[in-house]
């Protein structure tokens, strides 16, 4: 069940006849996505606040020029992520997100624990499962919505490192297309494939033990 | 001919297969194994499930004061001009 999606042609010819209905529809949608999106660079709370309140400013100074080319939600985060990274390397703030996506792209970082399956040179089948995952079909759907499980991913996702939990909030949450993730985040499609299978990856983990554990 | 994926390998397929992104070959090794094996089966129904109930997640909600502060930054606005009248047309 994602949040529906606003209606952006309207919003926007709202927005320029000055309708303050509008511009709270849209800040309550997105600000608090903004304010997020902004600590990944510039690293502290208050500074992240201020970045996102410029990005609404500098949104409303650029209304008449804006044409569409890109949706509301695409060009509001792209003038967020320039502020973000001016404002970090004026406060000395610099984070290197591009370091961070090598990091958290490279190496080895497998799906599942090695230990689940037989080894490679297992006579009968190697690399197939010693311990397969259980369905899930038989969790009540009370069991599923429940605020309980919701803190079990949400802690999943804050445990997650930081260009992982950003694709994959944008991605799963906040229901981005792959090609918005990375517009905004200016990373490659493949990179934005690794962080996101990567971080769905964990959080799947973090499931997996909250559930055996319960059973 | 087909290869004989390996559980191991088609959980480290899983996302490029649902984003849509395996070339045909591996596609077919992915869909075969997959008939065949139960773990893999509900691995993959594990990962949807995963997906689904983080689309369930709500950001922060916005705070009263942020609101507030954000609402007169728009009134600020519109008191410098706002859109000229003309544009909105």
């Amino acid at each position: 069940m994602v949040k529906p999606a606003l209606d952006e042609a309207e919003l926007l010819t709202a927005l320029r006849a000055g309708d303050e209905t509008a511009f709270a529809t849209l800040v309550t949608h997105y600000h608090p996505a903004l304010v997020r999106l902004a600590l990944v660079y510039v690293n502290e709370r208050g500074l992240a606040e201020e970045v996102a309140q410029e990005t609404w400013l500098g949104v409303l100074r650029g209304l008449n020029k804006f044409e569409g080319r890109s949706s509301l939600k695409t060009w509001l985060f792209t003038i967020l992520t320039n502020r973000a990274k001016t404002r970090a390397q004026r406060e000395n703030r610099t984070v290197p997100f591009s370091d961070w996506v090598t990091q958290e792209t490279e190496g080895d970082d497998p799906a599942v624990e090695a230990t689940r399956f037989r080894s490679a040179d297992d006579p009968v089948a190697p690399g197939h499962w010693a311990q397969k995952p259980q369905s899930w079909e038989n969790i009540p759907e009370a069991h599923w919505l429940s605020e309980e499980t919701a803190q079990v991913v949400q802690r999943a996702l804050e445990a997650l490192p930081t260009v992982q939990q950003e694709v994959m909030r944008l991605r799963d949450m906040e229901a981005w297309t792959a090609d918005e993730v990375c517009n905004v985040l200016g990373i490659t499609a493949t990179n934005q494939r690794v962080l996101l299978h990567r971080a769905r990856s964990k959080v799947r983990r973090a499931l997996e033990r909250y559930w055996s554990d319960a059973a | 001919m087909t290869h004989d994926l390996a559980c191991q390998e088609l959980v480290e397929l899983v996302t490029d297969y649902l984003e849509d992104k395996l070339l045909p070959e591996a596609k077919t090794d992915f869909e075969q194994h997959f008939m065949r094996c139960s773990g893999c089966r509900n691995y993959l129904a594990q990962m949807r499930q995963t997906i689904q109930v983080t689309g369930h997640l709500t950001e922060t909600a916005l705070s009263p004061t942020m609101q507030t502060e954000l609402l007169e930054l728009f009134q600020d606005w519109k008191r410098e001009g706002g859109m000229p009248r003309k544009a909105s047309l």
